[in-house]
């Protein structure tokens, strides 16, 4: 579904992350894990060309969707974010109502009749599992939520416009316990509907989560993938000392 | 060895002696201050309250401003206040978008753009009236109006309104830009959906500053809505502002004071006003900024 090829993402002219090459396969989940610093978010967001709007950054190498350039399956930024989301690390709704979260981006998107919104909304609100929780209170803001919630409003935002893609980083990191696990079983549920890359501190969760996953090391303060392949394979059988010695907790 | 404990002691006593000097000099400073600001108040309130009541605030003035109200004057200085907005926020917003959003914030014009607005705001007040008297009543022809007044304000207000609005959209997070950017919205939707929004409170707040500016300006008023107390029938006819009233009572009008004091009480109720509604506003902008925090723990 997504591929790279020799993926470099610099700051400034500092390279942070270096050839990075992976596969992600259509409806699988992929696991990007490895220490803070290491490029994960960078790579993430030269997916959906976000690095376009944070200052400074540039990037090199080939992105694939589905088999062809992103340059040429997508002729804008704005086309391609369509269909790959983006889930961030801190919540992040916008500072309006909870229907007007999700109506935004609908309406941007051409969708303006009523009722067809509303259907939407109820829809992607009931696939996040929000809306027995909101559903008596969607014009009140969104900013009234718990941590847990506005993370799924923001996945229930992503998916509305249906993407085939969503990038997820550190979706879990900033909320509580319990949260975490509702969000964490949230994606598990998406499975097989979307292409989902997801990067993660926690080796337990990746685990958990990712059919396939990727590891990411830094070497002389430039990020790059050491370990790549079927997540259980990888737990299990790694051949490189390093992966081991991380995925047993004893580096990183 | 024997001086030892005895010095240390001398030493601490002097410590003592000099941080109380110090404690004491800037509580007196502050005091000083505030006493200052009573002083001004009750001197104006005393004076001029007495003759502040609803006539005095509707009525024509007469007898050059002994006699009368000031109806007109703040008519005038509405109207001088309405056209100094709808010129200068339009502008102020457009460059503040320019320098946040477009321009890149080391770029050449930008640093330009800057540097022209820390000279305009370091100019004197009676400068502007000097150009505004030159360009908008004499080389543009609008004479001794209320347009001429109005656009000069303009002028002095803009680096003030610009500076502000470009903090307030600086301030709203990155990470809306992000969200919005990420769910595929284009870039005019996003600054007017999103980033506008969200730096409402504190843009007002810099509109409602930049009014309380307006409200104190005499000199650049002076040469340029001018001197007429007559209810002004257009925005072409000469206007006295609140300020120059004052102005002219208290310099050309013997026997104008106790009228002076009586507008000073009115402008002054005004700014204190202005200044609260500024501060509320950005109490309302702060708990925003709050409120996004989003984890809720």
């Amino acid at each position: 579904m997504i591929t790279t090829e020799n993926l470099c993402v610099s700051y400034n002219g500092r390279t942070v992350l270096r050839d990075a090459t992976i596969e992600a396969k259509p409806g699988s989940i992929l696991g990007l894990v490895g220490p803070s610093g290491c490029g994960k978010s960078s790579f993430l967001a030269a997916l959906n060309r976000l690095t376009e709007i944070i200052p400074g950054a540039s990037v090199s190498g080939r992105i694939q969707f589905d088999g062809q350039d992103i340059d040429t399956a997508f002729p804008s930024s704005v086309e391609l974010r369509r269909h790959i989301g983006m889930i961030f690390q801190k919540p992040n709704p916008f500072a309006m109502s909870i229907r007007r979260n999700l109506e935004l981006p609908l309406r941007e998107h051409g969708i303006h009749d009523r009722q067809h919104l509303g259907q939407i909304c109820e829809s992607v609100l009931r696939d996040v599992g929000l809306w027995d929780e909101v559903s008596t209170r969607l014009d009140q803001s969104a900013l009234n939520l718990s941590g847990g919630q506005q993370q799924r409003l923001c996945i229930a935002r992503a998916i509305a416009i249906k993407p085939q893609v969503l990038l997820m980083d550190e979706p879990c990191s900033s909320l509580d316990p319990m949260s975490a696990e509702r969000v964490e079983q949230l994606i598990d549920s998406m499975r097989g509907q979307y292409t989902i890359l997801i990067v993660t501190h926690n080796l337990a969760q990746a685990r958990r989560l990712s059919d396939q996953i990727t590891i990411f090391w830094t070497e002389d303060g430039v990020g790059r993938i050491i370990e790549q392949g079927d997540t259980e394979t990888v737990f299990n059988e790694t051949s490189n000392a390093i992966v081991d010695s991380y995925l047993t907790g004893r580096k990183g | 060895m024997d001086s030892g404990p005895a010095t240390s002691r001398a030493i601490e006593v002097r410590h003592h002696w000099r941080e109380f000097c110090v404690a004491v000099a800037v509580w007196v400073a502050a005091t000083s201050v505030i006493c200052v600001l009573i002083w001004i108040l009750a001197d104006i309130a005393i004076r001029g309250l007495a003759e502040v009541n609803f006539g005095f605030l509707i009525e024509d003035v007469q007898d050059a401003g002994r006699v009368g109200g000031i109806g007109p004057i703040i008519l005038s200085t509405g109207l001088i206040l309405l056209v100094c907005l709808v010129v200068a926020v339009p502008l102020s917003f457009g460059t503040a978008i320019a320098l946040t959003e477009r321009l890149d914030k080391e770029s050449w014009f930008a640093r330009n753009v800057r540097r022209s607005l820390d000279v305009l705001a370091g100019v004197p007040s009676i400068v502007f009236g000097l150009f505004g008297n030159a360009f908008f009543a004499i080389a543009l022809g609008l004479g001794y109006s209320i347009l001429s007044g109005g656009l000069t304000l303009a002028c002095m207000v803009l680096p003030i309104l610009i500076r502000t609005s470009e903090q307030a959209i600086r301030a709203v997070p990155a990470e809306y830009r992000y969200a919005a950017a990420a769910l595929g919205m284009k870039r005019t939707t996003i600054l007017f959906r999103v980033v506008l929004p969200v730096a409402m409170p504190a843009l007002a707040a810099g509109v409602v500053l930049s009014i309380g500016r307006a409200l104190a300006e005499t000199a650049a008023l002076i040469f340029t809505s001018g001197y007429v107390a007559r209810t002004p029938e257009s925005l072409l006819d000469s206007g006295r502002s609140l300020s120059v009233h004052i102005y002219d009572l208290a310099m050309n009008v013997p026997g104008g004071g106790s009228k002076a004091y009586a507008t000073a009480c009115v402008l002054v109720v005004l700014l204190l006003a202005i200044n609260a509604a500024t501060a509320l506003l950005l109490r309302l902008a702060g708990l925003h900024n709050r409120s996004t925090t989003g984890g809720s723990l």
